[in-house]
């Protein structure tokens, strides 16, 4: 029998892995161009909404909409990319937050009317109902799946960007930009394709998230906080980052939640400052 | 004038800066009108008063320094706090109240400036937005001294000098919020028109190469922070005092937010922008109040787009651009 300290720690896990989906994307891009994407979480959002009018309007069954909340999420980020964001890549980093703020926002609005205000539920597959006991624990089945989703999401991008042509061409376009450029590397279309990647991802996430923290239009914004802090303490551009970081977000979330509810969130506040402080680029980061 | 700038020294071009334009005059005057032509709202240019003056104190580090934050809302809060619980354990003396909750956010200010000097870009704004949250959640928290998030209630204040009750319809509280705004920027119009506002511009266009002149961004940026964080701080004791309580919302993101939606709408690095988008914004606000929030924030989104995308020094810089080419021709 283990203690229910590795129950917590299991759930903490799974919430952490639920955050990387979420936020590998934007760390990818802030890195890549330097943009600041605020409005990453309204993608994950468009993602999420996606797959639950699919389950709930159309009766699909939940796994087969999440290659659909990926698409929509990156075919949508990929049409604001080209018309928006592109302009903006040398501007200053207030013109980015505001535009990206003004997207948010906008979504924000645009889910409330279309879906209303109230958290929306989904039915998960009966197959992913109910737990799986693992010396004495409960693990949730859907946490399990989530955990490995995650980790397989992971293994594609680190092989993806380690192996492939095009991940070469991100590496490069990461480390020295101009120099990319001079090789003949079409700078350019490489971030559009990361973007979109990025905010498929996203969308991914937002579908996976209903099932653990619901979906209601502020998701925008709550999880922007989470997915921010995130990517800042792990560091920008840095997917091993992003991983550490968000399983101590995601660790620290649960266990501050089931032994000192009174904190809330303030201890996540408190470590991403201090580790701000203490290495301005983030865990991992290299500038 | 370009054939007097080569002789101009830098003394002479800040006294043809600080020289007061006819327009500001009228614009001055101008808010006086709501005494007459809408006495029945009042409290709500009290409430245009006190964002404009937060917004002018945003100014200061966003549009003149160049520091971007997402946390300024902090040190409104603060000095709503400080005024409101001052007034709570029994000193409700108003002009005292405000330079104490003035204080107070320019000692938090100046604390924290030391940690927003080192960084920019990325890392600050991440820094601005932490430490803005964790304001709001200790303000949260802090249910036994603050009210948490049902407000701080029980603020009474005694009548401004003795004499004016902060009465039904608004009159002092109208009067009081548009002195403290009109006092604070005489005060930041110096500010800006003198060798230190010079420098802040400096800092905003080249931060590095500041110092290679001799100017030291750190040391300008700290100023400049704690004086931004004092003249929040009186905002927010404004609001506290003109409403005798203090709600959650004055420390939250939000706040944070609208106001530099504002700042941004008026036009962020000139001293009537946060004026003029307070204006605009609260009065829209209250306009469309019979529509839900999240609807009135689609408008702000796009509000936001647009500003960025077709007016990028705000809706003053537009027209100044517009008066420029008109009077070129």
């Amino acid at each position: 029998m283990l203690p229910p300290v590795f129950g917590v720690l299991f759930d903490g896990i799974a919430y952490g892995m639920l955050l990387f989906v979420l936020s590998v994307g934007l760390s990818v891009t802030l890195g890549l161009m330097n943009f600041v994407n605020l409005a990453h979480c309204a993608f994950a959002m468009l993602g999420g909404y996606v797959s639950i009018t699919l389950v709930n309007d159309f009766h699909w069954p939940f796994l087969a909409t999440l290659p659909l909340a990926f698409l929509s999420a990156a075919i949508v980020s990929v049409v604001l990319e080209r018309t928006l964001y592109r302009r903006l890549y040398r501007s200053s980093d207030l013109d980015q937050v505001l535009l990206t703020i003004g997207l948010a926002f906008i979504s924000v609005a645009i889910a409330a009317y279309i879906f209303g205000t109230i958290q929306q539920p989904v039915e998960t597959p009966a197959l992913l109902r109910g737990a799986v006991d693992f010396l004495g624990l409960g693990l949730g089945k859907y946490r399990l799946f989530l955990v490995g989703t995650a980790l397989v999401v992971t293994i594609l991008l680190v092989a993806g960007l380690e192996y492939t042509r095009f991940g070469a061409q991100v590496r490069a376009a990461v480390d020295n930009q101009r120099m990319a450029r001079g090789l003949g590397i079409d700078v350019d279309r490489t971030f559009a394709a990361t973007f979109a990647l990025g905010s498929g991802l996203a969308g991914l996430g937002g579908a996976l998230a209903i099932e653990i923290v619901g979906l209601d239009p502020n998701f925008a914004f709550t999880y922007l906080v989470y997915v921010l802090i995130i990517v800042s303490v792990g560091g920008l551009g840095s997917i091993a980052g992003s991983f550490a970081a968000a399983m101590l977000i995601g660790v620290s979330d649960v266990a501050g939640k089931y032994y000192a509810p009174e904190l809330g969130a303030f201890l996540i506040y408190l470590v991403m400052v201090a580790v701000l402080m203490w290495r301005p680029a983030g865990l991992f980061g290299r500038r | 004038m370009p054939s007097s700038a080569a002789t101009m020294t830098p003394q002479g071009w800040l006294r043809t800066q600080s020289r007061w334009h006819p327009l500001e005059i009228a614009f001055w005057l101008a808010t006086l009108l709501p005494f007459v032509l809408f006495p029945d709202y009042l409290s709500l240019a009290s409430q245009i008063a006190i964002t404009a003056l937060f917004a002018l104190s945003l100014d200061i580090i966003l549009g003149y320094a160049g520091i971007v934050s997402l946390g300024h809302a902090a040190f409104f809060g603060i000095g709503a706090y400080s005024a409101g619980l001052l007034a709570k354990f029994g000193w409700g003396e108003p002009l005292t109240g405000l330079a104490f909750a003035a204080a107070v956010a320019g000692l938090v200010g100046l604390a924290i400036s030391f940690v927003i000097a080192r960084f920019r870009h990325f890392t600050l704004i991440m820094i601005t937005l932490g430490l803005g949250l964790l304001a709001f959640e200790a303000a949260n928290r802090a249910h036994w001294l603050t009210g948490g998030s049902d407000g701080l209630q029980g603020v009474s204040m005694w009548p401004v000098l003795g004499l004016f009750k902060f009465d039904l319809y608004g009159y002092t509280a109208y009067t009081y919020s548009l002195v403290v705004l009109f006092v604070v920027f005489l005060g930041a119009r110096r500010l800006i028109n003198s060798p230190l506002g010079l420098a802040l511009r400096g800092i905003r266009e080249n931060w590095v190469r500041m110092p290679a002149i001799g100017a030291d961004s750190q040391a300008h940026i700290r100023k400049a922070y704690t004086i931004a964080a004092a003249m929040a701080g009186l905002a927010g004791a404004v609001l506290a005092q003109t409403t005798e309580s203090v709600s959650l919302e004055s420390i939250s993101f939000q706040r944070s937010a609208d106001v530099l939606v504002m700042l941004v709408l008026g036009g962020a690095g000139r001293l009537y922008g946060g004026l003029i988008g307070a204006i605009i914004f609260m009065v829209a606000r209250d306009q469309f109040s019979g529509i839900a929030p999240q609807y009135w924030y689609f408008w702000i989104g796009v509000l936001l787009v647009t500003v960025v995308m077709v007016l990028p020094n705000g809706i003053i810089g537009g027209l100044s651009h517009f008066y420029a080419r008109w009077r070129g021709k």
